[in-house]
């Protein structure tokens, strides 16, 4: 065994000496043995080359509204590599896979945001909460309680109506909300970490409280925190699509995955299942998609499962 | 007297993500009915895996080898169904967590009354009557009132009690105590130890004590199987074997413990850390920590030889050459 | 119950004034009862009450009970993570009066091991970070190339290679986890070292490596320690004396040898009577009287002596009060008011000094 104690002078350089498998590196490898998560995440892989890419390859501004489709759309705006309309045209004749790319990538914009938001803020809230405990915690549970008792949605549509329709509010108002529940995650989670020996060990040993929460709390919480993240995600996504879809989301020339499932679903007796078949694929796609990898990263990064 | 429990050849083996773990690598041995046997060995030895597997208990990704006969029949072979009925009414198990066996939503009465009107057809009134009965056994205060209660409400060692009552309702003529004490204090540790001896001798059972403790089996136990990386190392009377052990890791092991009618400078230590056992050495799984290995027998694995005073034993080297050694030693 | 101790007479030269002085130490927790309304008033829960004892530098104090006998939570008192009342008095200062900043930088001289080896280390850092950090709390401003240095040392000092320093601790067995925990609470060099049950959770032949690496310690370093552990076999063997803890309160204190060869409190007596001997001769020949009964819930403690309602010889007036501390021997000290009558059912010298 490797334990006896060699008189070893001169120290090597840090670097050459053997390198340890860290947790993450053991999470990596179980999920890439996970294959419906590894095909997962290159599927979202592409859908984020179409989202951020397929400006390049689209024949049509997204925006232009070609007059002379309009009303013969279901003969004359049939998906097709001849007329360069991929997807097909929309009920005003425009573009439906430049429509249908700013679409996918605003709602993984929102989701991603949302999901960024709440990884920031609701860590480090639900982490202090939880470390610091009594009637600090107390105060800052409370609150998160009574901001979750809120009706979000209804609070979501008076903002939009009441400060009009735009990015910024919704982007706004998604961030708002999207921490709630990941800190009580995250305090819960604190709670148990917070009675395990290491932290013990560093309060004994004189560490200073903020720098257990951000060295000892917060890179244990990371497991938890990037799984909930991840199903966090498709959840913006479908809330920013419930909104657009009432009608109150982006507004037009820019539309969302959600407004053109909206449009595609009106327009579905009108021999154009087109509209709302792309969009509806890339929905479904990315929500399936996040959710494999969801599970995947949960089922690598819970240690119980070994 | 035929054997109660013959145990031959037994292999265990768990498929991991990180390749298989050899638990449980050719163990062999009898059980005489009445008989107390201690199964001694440090964590990852096999020793609990080697109960689990004859009781049909292993874990899913478990599978185990071998013959395991108990009344003229093979228990590896047995359907679930026939092994629970077994297990229910001839041989019982309890655990070193009394919560593993215990339904926290259930009261004690029900849980117990359930096993027998399920497996010896009493009414529900004689069955409540015999818990209580059972209860008073393991000497629980009050029983007859407590029998009623859950099992939160119960301590640590009056749960063992419990499950000891729960365990022995069946009057099964074999009980397998896994590690029984570990988790409790040592004075009540010495009141449930002394409540299985008594109940042995009333009830004339047979009993596999798994444990890691020296001392508890020195003052329970007729016969000793150490066992070290899922092998047997040295196996006999207890008396013979703690007086006069001849395996290296008997000995390391026995004079490792520290003891309390003793005061010794430095304790003798097994030096390195218990084998990892997906990478188990090919020969002895003890030689790369035996302090009498000998170069050149890195890979060849001892037969377990049965010595002419009653013990069995797996090791290259002769008892003559250990015992020379040994005085050589420090 | 204050009874000042006496210099120690087994105690190893140094320094006249104990290097840690204990005084009526007092722990209580606020219990919220189950299911109360959030007004109800909390009940407390003493979990050690009223602890008096001396540690002089570079001895080793044993601190034995069983569960919920407060040993933990005493440890905790003096390095301070749970608050206490009473005097904790180390080279003479109070630490119980300093100010939180002043506190928090004393806790270099005083390091703690734990029981569990794995869950004390943290699962994200490398060994390395790990060995290094409270040199870097204390002394943020060393050099690189020390830290390592000092790392290397201590890891070395342990018995570990210093070329694991990049590794992480789910790739090390229990006992090298325990000791890597040990070259951390031995980096800064410090003057006290508290062991919490630092073998329990290890194998017996790995338990003796630890046991005789801390005896090393004691020996090489001169570090004062107390030890605490429920197993009165392994405390024996590391220390020089031993407390004897039963609910919170102290039933007896003495050296190790004196102790384990004429107990003079009934708790002691039943405790050593039921520690099993690996041997079986002597097991089964030896009488094994068992103490009846359960440890009563600290929430309500039996009043006078706690240890009334299982001992064999308790009387009416041990209800009284609480029995203090007597001196019944050389630097011998036990909690009961009959210490001087034998026990009933355990025998004077039970586990003999063979």
């Amino acid at each position: 065994m490797a334990l006896t104690t060699d008189p070893l002078d001169p120290l090597p350089a840090a670097a050459d000496l053997p390198q340890g498998r860290s947790l993450w590196a053991d999470a990596r490898r179980r999920f890439f043995r996970n294959r419906a998560a590894t095909v997962s995440l290159v599927v979202l892989g592409l859908i984020a080359i179409f989202a951020f890419g397929g400006e390049l390859v689209a024949q049509y501004e997204r925006d232009t509204i070609d007059f002379t489709l309009i009303g013969i759309n279901a003969t004359k705006g049939v998906p097709s590599f001849a007329t360069g309309h991929y997807f097909g045209t929309d009920q005003e004749g425009r573009d439906l896979f430049a429509r249908t790319v700013q679409g996918t990538r605003l709602s993984l914009l929102i989701g991603i945001v949302g999901s960024l938001v709440a990884v920031v803020v609701g860590t480090l809230y639900g982490a202090i909460a939880g470390y610091v405990g009594g009637r600090v915690d107390s105060i800052m549970m409370r609150i998160v309680d009574i901001l979750l008792s809120i009706p979000f949605m209804f609070v979501l549509i008076l903002l939009l109506v009441m400060f009009g329709r735009s990015l910024l509010m919704l982007f706004i108002g998604i961030g708002l909300v999207s921490w709630l529940s990941m800190a009580r995650i995250a305090r819960g989670q604190t709670l148990s970490i917070k009675n395990k020996e290491f932290v013990e060990a560093a309060i004994a040993t004189g560490v200073r409280p903020l720098t257990i929460i951000l060295r000892h709390i917060v890179p244990n919480l990371a497991g938890v925190v990037v799984v909930y993240a991840t199903l966090l995600i498709p959840e913006m996504i479908i809330y920013e699509s419930f909104i657009s879809f009432l009608g109150l989301g982006v507004q037009e020339p820019n539309t969302s995955l959600g407004s053109l499932i909206s449009r595609g679903a009106a327009q579905i007796g009108n021999g154009v299942p087109w509209q709302l078949g792309f969009p509806l694929f890339f929905f479904v796609a990315m929500l399936f998609a996040f959710y494999f990898v969801g599970d995947g990263l949960r089922d690598a990064l819970d240690p119980k499962d070994r | 007297m035929a054997a109660l429990l013959e145990i031959e050849d037994l292999h265990v083996t768990f498929a991991t993500g990180d390749g298989t773990v050899n638990a449980v690598n050719g163990v062999s041995f009898a059980l005489e009915e009445g008989e107390t046997l201690a199964i001694v060995g440090e964590s990852g030895s096999g020793k609990s895996q080697t109960a689990y597997a004859a009781m049909g208990l292993l874990a899913a990704n478990g599978r185990a080898r071998g013959r395991v006969r108990y009344g003229g029949r093979d228990l590896l072979g047995l359907p679930q169904r026939e092994l629970n009925r077994i297990r229910a009414k001839e041989i019982a198990m309890i655990f070193q967590d009394p919560m593993t066996s215990l339904n926290p939503y259930m009261r004690v009465s029900e849980q117990m009354a359930e096993v027998l009107t399920l497996h010896k057809g009493m009414s529900r009134r004689e069955a409540v009557a015999e818990s209580v009965r059972m209860l008073d056994l393991v000497r629980i205060p009050d029983a007859k009132a407590r029998v009623h209660d859950y099992p939160h409400q119960f301590s640590g060692g009056m749960r063992q009690r419990i499950m000891i009552a729960m365990a022995l309702l069946c009057r099964p003529k074999l009980l397998i105590a896994d590690e029984p004490t570990t988790a409790l204090d040592v004075t009540v540790q010495a009141q449930i130890m002394k409540l299985l001896g008594d109940i042995r001798a009333e009830l004339g059972t047979a009993v596999i004590l798994i444990t890691h403790d020296l001392g508890v089996v020195a003052g329970f136990c007729d016969r000793t199987l150490v066992m070290y990386g899922g092998q047997i190392m040295e196996e006999g009377p207890t008396t013979l074997l703690f007086e006069r052990p001849t395996h290296p890791y008997t000995l390391g092991l026995l004079s490792a413990v520290p003891r309390i009618d003793r005061e010794d400078e430095m304790l003798l230590t097994i030096a390195g850390d218990p084998p990892d056992m997906s990478r188990l050495p090919p020969g002895c799984p003890f030689f790369p920590r035996c302090a009498y290995a000998v170069p050149g027998n890195e890979t060849r694995r001892p037969p377990l030889v049965t010595l002419p005073d009653g013990r069995r034993r797996a090791c290259n080297l002769s008892v003559e050459e250990i015992l020379a050694r040994r005085e050589a030693m420090p | 119950m204050t009874v000042p101790a006496k210099a120690s007479a087994t105690a190893p030269a140094g320094p006249d004034r104990p290097i840690l002085e204990v005084r009526d130490l007092r722990v209580t927790f606020a219990i919220r009862p189950r299911g109360a309304w959030p007004w109800t008033p909390w009940r407390s829960l003493r979990a050690v009450g009223g602890v008096s004892f001396d540690l002089h530098a570079g001895e080793a104090l044993g601190i034995v009970g069983e569960s919920g006998s407060g040993k933990s939570t005493l440890a905790r008192a003096i390095i301070g993570t749970v608050p206490s009342e009473g005097r904790i008095l180390f080279e003479g200062e109070d630490l119980s009066r300093l100010p939180p900043e002043a506190r928090r930088m004393r806790r270099r001289d005083i390091q703690m091991i734990f029981q569990d080896p794995l869950a004390a280390l943290n699962p994200r850092m490398t060994v390395g970070d790990i060995v290094a950090e409270p040199l870097t709390t204390h002394f943020p401003k060393t050099p690189r190339a020390e830290v390592r240095r000092r790392v290397a040392e201590a890891l070395e000092r342990v018995g570990l290679l210093p070329t694991m320093i990049n590794r992480y601790p789910h790739e090390f067995s229990g006992g090298q986890c325990q000791r890597i925990g040990i070259a951390r609470a031995l980096i800064l060099r410090p003057k006290l070292l508290l062991c919490d049950e630092p073998v329990s959770a290890l194998d017996v032949s790995v338990q003796a490596q630890v046991v005789n690496l801390l005896r090393e310690l004691r020996r090489d370093l001169g570090i004062a320690m107390l030890f605490i552990a429920h197993d009165l076999s392994v405390v024996r063997h590391v220390s020089d004396r031993i407390l004897v803890m039963y609910l919170g309160r102290l039933m007896e204190i003495a050296p190790s040898r004196e102790m384990v060869a004429h107990p003079r409190h009934p708790y002691t007596q039943a405790l050593i009577a039921s520690v099993p001997i690996p041997d079986p001769r002597r097991e089964k020949a030896r009488p094994r009287p068992v103490l009846e009964g359960e440890l009563p819930s600290p929430l309500a403690p039996p009043s006078g002596c706690v240890f009334r309602t299982r001992c064999p010889k308790a009387r009416p007036d041990c209800a009284a009060e609480v029995p203090p501390a007597f001196p019944v021997g050389p630097d011998h000290r036990a909690a009961c008011l009959y210490w001087d009558e034998p026990t009933p059912l355990f025998a004077e010298t039970p586990a003999g000094a063979a």
